[in-house]
């Protein structure tokens, strides 16, 4: 079955993210002086095919391990659904 | 050795310092093979290059993508073998995402693409691509890049530091050597100044700086050429390497 991922890539916390860090002085200058923190990431919208939850779940975990995420300086986390939701249901 | 060295230059698509090395093989007397990142077997070379560029535009991190590349399979084994393998600036990037070298390299602090000479302090000598220079001297080479900034934790940064794999850190000639480069010569971040390691066995090293920019005196600088012939001598005092040839 058909399955949709949102991948979140993140800098591992305590890594210094000078993106993050100009987009959050962006913001103060606007005036929002509330802002105390941007971090930088990325997102990946996948789109591929397993035969379950569980399967999907392990292919994501091994993509973001090999390839996706930089285990050195990155993290990363997803929220994964089926492309459409009642064929999980009908399937589990 | 009567013949000069061969050294693979792997190209992957987006490459852009392969020709600049290959015009430094010539100035060296080496015989240097361009190859394509899809080739799976070197041409017996003495030596391996990684040179700079942006492989694969840089996409999702440098180094990612190409890190994969069926060449690069070559160049581990190549590499686990003792062979001698230099990467600079992207290339040194694609070694760290192999897990050849340790760390990453992130974005420069001030997010700039830097592009300028750059003095750097030895740290270590000896091995196939350092035993030209002296730990303690200060070389100037061009940098050119936007992710050159070191970054590895502090076990690993303990670990290098203690078994003697940093080989070369940014810093103005006046500082002292020993000890951390001084913060007004490091142009990216990098921890502890860090601008080139080796690896354990020190066959490999990873640099930012590009030596094969500074071979000649009109373009500004020539210590690069006395980084690259440590080759030379390196080879000849290790006959076993012809032996070994992949």
């Amino acid at each position: 079955m058909h399955w949709l991922a949102e991948v979140h890539v993140r800098l591992r916390p305590g890594i210094a993210d000078p993106e993050g860090q100009t987009i959050a002085g962006g913001l103060r200058s606007l005036g929002y002086d509330s802002v105390v923190e941007v971090r930088a990431g990325k997102l990946l919208r996948l789109s591929f095919e397993a035969p379950d939850r569980g399967a999907a779940e392990a292919a994501l975990g091994e993509m973001c391990a090999r390839l996706l995420a930089n285990p050195v300086m990155e993290t990363a986390d997803w929220e994964l659904r089926p492309a459409d939701e009642a064929t999980e249901e009908g399937s589990a | 050795m009567s013949r000069g060295p061969r050294v693979a230059v792997i190209v992957f698509p987006g490459t852009w310092s392969d020709r600049d090395f290959a015009h430094a093989a010539t100035l060296l007397g080496w015989e240097a093979t361009l190859v394509w990142h899809t080739d799976t077997e070197l041409p017996a070379p003495d030596a391996v290059v990684l040179p700079g560029g942006f492989a694969h535009g840089d996409h999702l991190r440098t180094g990612a993508i190409a890190r994969f590349s069926p060449a690069m399979r070559a160049v581990e084994a190549f590499a686990a073998a003792g062979g001698p393998v230099l990467g600079s600036c992207n290339g040194f990037q694609i070694l760290t995402e192999a897990g050849i070298l340790p760390g990453a390299l992130l974005r420069n602090d001030h997010l700039e693409f830097r592009c300028d000479w750059q003095s750097l302090r030895v740290e270590i000598a000896g091995g196939p691509w350092l035993g030209e220079l002296e730990p303690g001297e200060s070389i100037r080479l061009p940098i050119s890049h936007g992710e050159g900034r070191y970054y590895a934790d502090a076990a690993v940064l303990d670990e290098l530091e203690r078994n003697g794999r940093v080989a070369l850190r940014y810093a103005e000639p006046s500082d002292a050597a020993g000890g951390e480069g001084n913060a007004a010569g490091n142009p990216n971040g990098s921890l502890r100044s860090i601008a080139g390691i080796v690896n354990e066995r020190g066959n490999v090293l990873g640099l930012m700086p590009h030596p094969e920019r500074a071979m000649e005196d009109e373009v500004g600088g020539s210590d690069g050429i006395r980084l690259l012939r440590s080759l030379d001598r390196w080879l000849v005092a290790q006959p076993a390497v012809a032996e070994r040839r992949l």
